[in-house]
């Protein structure tokens, strides 16, 4: 049977976003957006730009600066059946809003015994936009990664965004999407497709190698795909595994790369030092140790708060070149 | 109209309806401290006795399966007068696979969704946004129904009861806070956790509509409730009530030093209060029963709730395969140590 052939446009990381809002807003009429500036300022990252004159207030909800009071709210009201999206202006904010989200938001059908559901979508940017300082710079996915009751997502390319945040307002559980400021003008093919969805659990070979696998999510997928490149011209073939899904989390298909390049860097933007990095290394060394011919080596953010200097904040993240070097390391 | 309501409210069906209720829950209170005693409840457990009359007074003014209801750990009560099944709510305190939640969440975390009561949560304060959450759902969705949100003195000082006060203000959610003023955050009197212990003042800034009501009188107090939900349901805008009442017992069943914070001259004085032996006196008084009907009545309810107690302990611990249930809608979570 012949695939059927479905339309593309092409579009960036942000319109892909802002199409699937869309999309889902006019598909579900209990699905709404919440969040601070996401109306009538039409959002500070532009990502719900127009939806406010389009569907109006009670579907496009600007909110109080109050992360935890409004995140609440939305958690009450999915338990009662709606599927809010909550705008974190940036991750760093939904700090405030930590005991919602983990105390209660993760654990309302497991307390209920499966009574209460809670499809709950938080999203929003999180890790290094530009000069942005120490408190607007946090990479958050870990921390949620490793609560259970949540699902976490970090999706590196146009097409995932769409058809991962799709999947998450279409989900029963809550689920955090963390996008990256890096990634909003990242160009790419989406289909034309109000059905297209990519489930969660399932990581993504970008472009396949015989010596190392660099294994990342969300913007440091991108920069290991340009390590990779760099890699080709040394002479190193490197493959390039997208994550894409922190929580459930693929090993499947990372072991079955680390089983083909039998080594492995872990590339992540979040600090290096007790980071989501260091869960994948630690299951590469469990589960494929006598695959490996080298110690799985991480790669992630220098363990400071981010200082405001550009220099300084550019030594702080994970780069072409540091990938490159955490190669080499492995000799 | 008015008087023929009143009459029809207290008629004597409904007065020993009343006190059958507060009684039951008397009951049902003590005998969980006594099961928490005998080591067959763990953890944290925090009873009602004392404040049956504010759980009694709320019940019968709202519309009780339509209407939400959502509050902090002091969670026995509300179902069982909803009608959940009280082996199942015992059972759940009790932590076996009877119970509401299979014995996942216990004393603190107890939940009849289907019957509108959304739990049972042990952050003080936390479950609060989450009760603007129902009212706004119910709002959104063009339903009249009114969300019951209680919090005690103590969560009355959070941020995110100001913030939720916020929102419900300004997008005119139908939630009645309601909160229960024993008297002491744990074990922190009034006068010292709050600047201004005239907490029903805290609505006003928001321009919600704020009291304060006698909580212990069930009969004043039930009209009141009823006063109060009757008008949020009309006019879908949020309201601030202050309910006075007295726990007679420890914050929890771990607290076992209610001398550290408050005299037995004190607690003395505030039992003459109690709302069960308020009640039998207007019983008396309007002959709707007799001592002996009374009594007979605390028999027979004692002899209920020992019952429930037994069904509930004749429920086998949750088997350990279940540990994995629920955690997600769809999917186990990673495994193992």
């Amino acid at each position: 049977m012949a695939a059927v052939e479905v339309a593309t446009q092409t579009m960036s990381y942000r319109d892909a976003i802002s199409k699937v809002l869309s999309e889902e807003i006019e598909a579900n009429p209990d699905v709404f957006i919440m969040g601070e500036d996401i109306g009538r300022y039409q959002g500070t990252f532009r990502v719900t730009q127009g939806m406010f004159d389009k569907y109006g207030e009670k579907r496009i909800i600007d909110t109080p600066i109050t992360e935890a009071g409004f995140t609440g709210i939305a958690i009450g009201a999915a338990m009662a059946g709606l599927r809010p999206v909550v705008e974190m202006m940036t991750m760093s904010f939904s700090i405030l809003a930590m005991d919602q989200i983990i105390n209660h938001a993760a654990k309302i059908h497991y307390m209920t015994g499966g009574q209460a559901k809670c499809p709950l979508v938080i999203r929003g940017p999180g890790g290094a936009a530009k000069q942005l300082s120490a408190q607007h710079t946090h990479c958050l996915e870990g921390w949620y990664a490793h609560a259970p009751g949540l699902k976490v997502v970090a999706p590196a390319t146009a097409i995932d965004a769409y058809g991962m945040l799709r999947q998450a307002i279409r989900d029963d559980n809550p689920v955090i999407f963390t996008e990256n400021p890096g990634l909003y003008t990242v160009m790419g093919e989406v289909p034309d497709d109000r059905e297209f969805v990519v489930p969660f659990g399932k990581a993504n070979i970008l472009r396949e190698g015989t010596d190392v696998s660099l294994v990342g999510y969300s913007r440091m997928t991108q920069i290991n795909l340009a390590a990779a490149e760099k890699l080709a011209e040394q002479g190193v073939s490197a493959e390039v595994v997208d994550v894409r899904s922190l929580s459930p989390l693929d090993m499947t298909t990372i072991n079955a790369s680390v089983a083909k390049t039998h080594r492995a860097v872990v590339v992540y933007e979040d600090w290096k030092f007790g980071g989501f990095g260091g869960e994948i290394a630690s299951r590469i060394a469990e589960e494929s140790f006598d695959d490996l011919d080298a110690p799985v080596v991480r790669c992630g953010g220098l363990n400071v708060p981010t200082p405001y200097a550009r220099n300084l904040e550019l030594e702080c993240i994970p780069d072409v070149d540091d990938v490159i070097a955490a190669v080499q390391k492995l000799g | 109209m008015a008087k023929a309501k009143l009459e029809e409210i207290e008629s004597p069906a409904m007065l020993e309806e009343f006190y059958r209720q507060m009684l039951f829950i008397r009951r049902f209170e003590e005998k969980c401290n006594v099961a928490y005693r005998l080591g067959k409840i763990g953890g944290y457990m925090h009873t009602y006795v004392g404040m049956e009359a504010t759980a009694v007074g709320i019940h019968h003014a709202i519309k009780p399966t339509y209407d939400y209801m959502i509050t902090a750990y002091r969670d026995h009560p509300q179902p069982l007068l909803l009608g959940t099944d009280p082996v199942k709510v015992m059972a759940e305190i009790m932590g076996r696979s009877d119970g509401m939640s299979r014995g996942k969440g216990g004393s603190m975390h107890v939940y009849d969704i289907e019957r509108g009561f959304f739990g049972g949560w042990g952050i003080v304060g936390g479950h609060i946004p989450l009760g603007g959450g129902l009212a706004f759902a119910s709002k959104y969705r063009n339903e009249d129904r009114v969300t019951i949100c209680l919090l005690g003195d103590g969560a009355a000082n959070q941020g995110v009861v100001f913030e939720t006060m916020n929102m419900a203000a300004l997008w005119d959610l139908p939630i009645i806070f309601c909160i229960e003023n024993n008297e002491f955050a744990m074990g922190t009197r009034l006068e010292y956790h709050a600047a201004d212990t005239e907490l029903y003042k805290r609505g006003e800034p928001f321009g919600i509509k704020s009291e304060r009501i006698d909580g212990m009188d069930v009969l004043s107090f039930h009209k009141d409730m009823q006063r109060i939900v009757d008008w949020t349901r009309e006019n879908q805008k949020p309201y601030w009530v202050e309910i006075m009442n007295y726990r007679f017992l420890g914050h929890g069943a771990a607290d076992n030093d209610r001398q550290l914070y408050r005299t037995k001259e004190e607690e003395d004085a505030a039992m003459k209060r109690d709302p069960i032996a308020r009640l039998e006196e207007i019983l008396l008084k309007r002959n709707v029963m007799t001592r002996e009907k009374m009594e007979a009545i605390d028999e027979e309810l004692t002899d209920q709730v020992e019952a429930i107690y037994e069904q509930a302990d004749a429920s086998p611990f949750p088997d350990a395969s279940e540990v994995y249930d629920n955690v997600y809608t769809d999917m186990e979570p990673e495994k193992g140590h």
